[in-house]
């Protein structure tokens, strides 16, 4: 199982101290908590993309593919990436160079995004979420699969003898997996193509993400790619930690009663019981987090969220520390225990590149041809 | 001979409340009515006054919690809905309309309902017809021609009362009537049930 972080890129104050980091403060930090991951043993850093204040990551590879540069061993992804208004041309090439950059440590997170007026800020209609993000995978898919796509479709300017440049690294593209909330036809989509399935599994009753999860497996099942319980599913999760529980509630209060998301609605306990939020000593964040596989089953990536609402960087850092020495070790163990033999792994590039047989000459192919439009599908197979 | 749901909103505040009170006798009576026409009925009262809280920290997360969503579940899957609200400020109160706020768009769409009003003074009479029959409206529910309101002096008693008591008979005899002439309600749809249309349609844009 892999474990990580995810982080949103808010940039909040501080209710403590009224501090807010600059923009340039928040940027960094992001790069020193993913620095951090690797650095404690964490498997995974995603971050998400926004296009309004108060986030900070508008242009995910950018920041990705400095912390490539400095790790070695981290996988890089997105929570998530936006396909509703994103070209996804630019998608399909700014993350095939992406995994050359970073030797394969890269996989995606698809998302829609929920802030109506970032939609028309990209020519798009909130009211096409699901249609925008049927097509634009669609589209996305067929750019990192065939070297030379004739395509038109009901959103983009159509394309014909498009070749997406890089091609993926080894002729394989990047894992993907879908994060939906409560859209049934996302996890359909994710079922569909066999791609994994994510539910950020915070802010909202579990009851949320039994639902879609159970849904996704069966539908994953339906289209033919292993049984239910070999799905592949992903969930998010909110901790906050002290040696001792009362610290971590005192600490984490005033975080939690101004947050944005929080504030001004159910108490920290209330909360706490009715979501997936923990809030108190690692054992305690091992004990949830262990139940989470009572309502999914066996899943293959747990990502935590803990840089958010105004948390300052050195209290981000000791989360991760905490994380890295007590938490995910016994995790790790207790899981992998748990999980038979018969289900998967998360994928990685290594264990895609196996399963296509090995790994493909990743060079440009010659354009279609302009007078007959014959293109070389197939002659290069 | 069926058995009906009905389903009974009370946003008065006070113990004991002359809109529950309302909203009682609108129910008896349209129990009766049912009763007429051939239906047993269960009734369930949800009183808005201890979901008042519920509701603020539903706006504010985004979800409901274990009692609102009973609450709500009770009132979607109703076969008729009885909603009565105080008149604050010129309309429905806002617990009220918070209430109707935090359901899906679609939940209502086609449900029987009965609408009724109290107020201190006759002069909120129209409360009914301005304010609240537009929100149910919007609600695509199908709501009886006659709504009820009851001042205060409508409880006196005397000629009053008997006007009032063929107010509520005549709207109850119109909610039976909606609620017979349909099919026992089911649940709404299951949005996770194996879908309608394949993943293939989607990808045509259908």
């Amino acid at each position: 199982m892999q474990f990580g972080i995810f982080s949103v890129g808010d940039v909040t104050p501080d209710p403590t101290t009224g501090r807010a980091p600059t923009e340039a403060e928040r940027v960094k930090s992001l790069i020193t908590i993913a620095l951090k991951a690797e650095e404690v043993g964490l498997d995974v850093f995603a971050q998400g993309q926004h296009h309004n204040p108060p986030f900070v990551v508008s242009s995910p590879t950018t920041t990705l593919g400095y912390i490539v540069a400095k790790t070695e061993k981290l996988v890089l992804s997105t929570s998530t990436t936006l396909i509703t208004t994103t070209d996804p041309v630019k998608i399909a090439e700014d993350f095939a160079t992406l995994q050359h950059v970073a030797d394969g440590r890269v996989d995606l997170m698809m998302g829609r995004g929920n802030t109506g007026p970032v939609y028309p800020w990209f020519g798009k209609d909130i009211r096409d979420g699901i249609p925008l993000a049927v097509e634009n995978y669609q589209l996305l898919r067929r750019l990192w699969r065939e070297d030379v796509v004739n395509w038109e479709g009901k959103f983009r300017t159509p394309l014909q003898g498009f070749t997406s440049t890089p091609r993926p690294l080894d002729g394989v593209p990047p894992f993907v997996w879908h994060g939906s909330i409560r859209s049934p036809q996302i996890a359909e989509q994710a079922a569909y193509y066999g791609d994994g399935f994510f539910h950020n599994h915070i802010f909202w009753p579990p009851e949320h993400t039994e639902r879609m999860v159970e849904f996704y497996r069966r539908r994953f099942e339906h289209y033919g790619h292993g049984s239910a319980d070999q799905a592949i599913v992903g969930l998010g999760g909110q901790v906050f930690m002290r040696k001792n529980s009362q610290d971590a509630v005192r600490e984490f209060r005033p975080y939690f009663d101004s947050a944005p998301v929080y504030g001004g609605g159910p108490s920290l306990e209330e909360f706490t019981s009715q979501t997936p939020l923990t809030v108190g000593s690692p054992e305690q964040v091992i004990e949830r987090t262990l139940g989470f596989r009572d309502y999914v089953g066996d899943y293959q990536r747990q990502l935590f969220l803990i840089d958010h609402a105004g948390l300052p960087l050195k209290t981000v850092l000791e989360q991760l520390d905490i994380l890295g020495e007590e938490v995910v070790p016994v995790l790790r163990r207790e899981f992998a225990a748990l999980k038979p033999a018969h289900v998967p792994d998360a994928p990685t590039h290594a264990s895609l590149v196996a399963a296509a047989g090995c790994a493909k000459d990743a060079t440009v192919p010659a354009p279609a041809d302009a007078v007959t439009g014959r293109t070389v599908e197939g002659a290069q197979a | 001979m069926a058995t009906r749901t009905l389903a009974v909103v009370s946003a008065g505040l006070s113990t004991p409340s002359s809109t529950r009170l309302l909203a009682d006798r609108l129910t008896a009576a349209t129990v009766d009515a049912l009763r007429a026409r051939g239906d047993d009925t269960t009734v369930e009262v949800v009183e808005l006054r201890g979901h008042a809280r519920d509701l603020a920290d539903d706006l504010t997360s985004g979800f409901a919690n274990q009692p609102l969503q009973t609450a709500i579940d009770t009132v979607v899957g109703a076969d008729g809905l009885i909603a009565v609200t105080p008149v604050f400020s010129a309309s429905y109160s806002g617990l009220f309309k918070t209430f109707f706020d935090v359901l899906d768009k679609e939940a209502l769409t086609g449900k029987p309902v009965l609408l009724g009003a109290t107020a201190g003074t006759p002069r909120h009479s129209l409360v009914v017809e301005h304010a609240m029959r537009p929100l149910f409206a919007y609600l695509r529910a199908v709501v009886v021609p006659t709504g009820v309101f009851a001042a205060a002096e409508d409880w006196a008693g005397g000629g009053i009362d008997r006007s009032l008591a063929g107010r509520v008979e005549r709207a109850a005899g119109e909610l039976a009537g909606l609620v017979t002439g349909r099919p026992v309600a089911a649940r709404p749809a299951d949005p996770f049930a194996d879908p309608a249309t394949s993943f293939e349609e989607l990808l045509k844009g259908r």
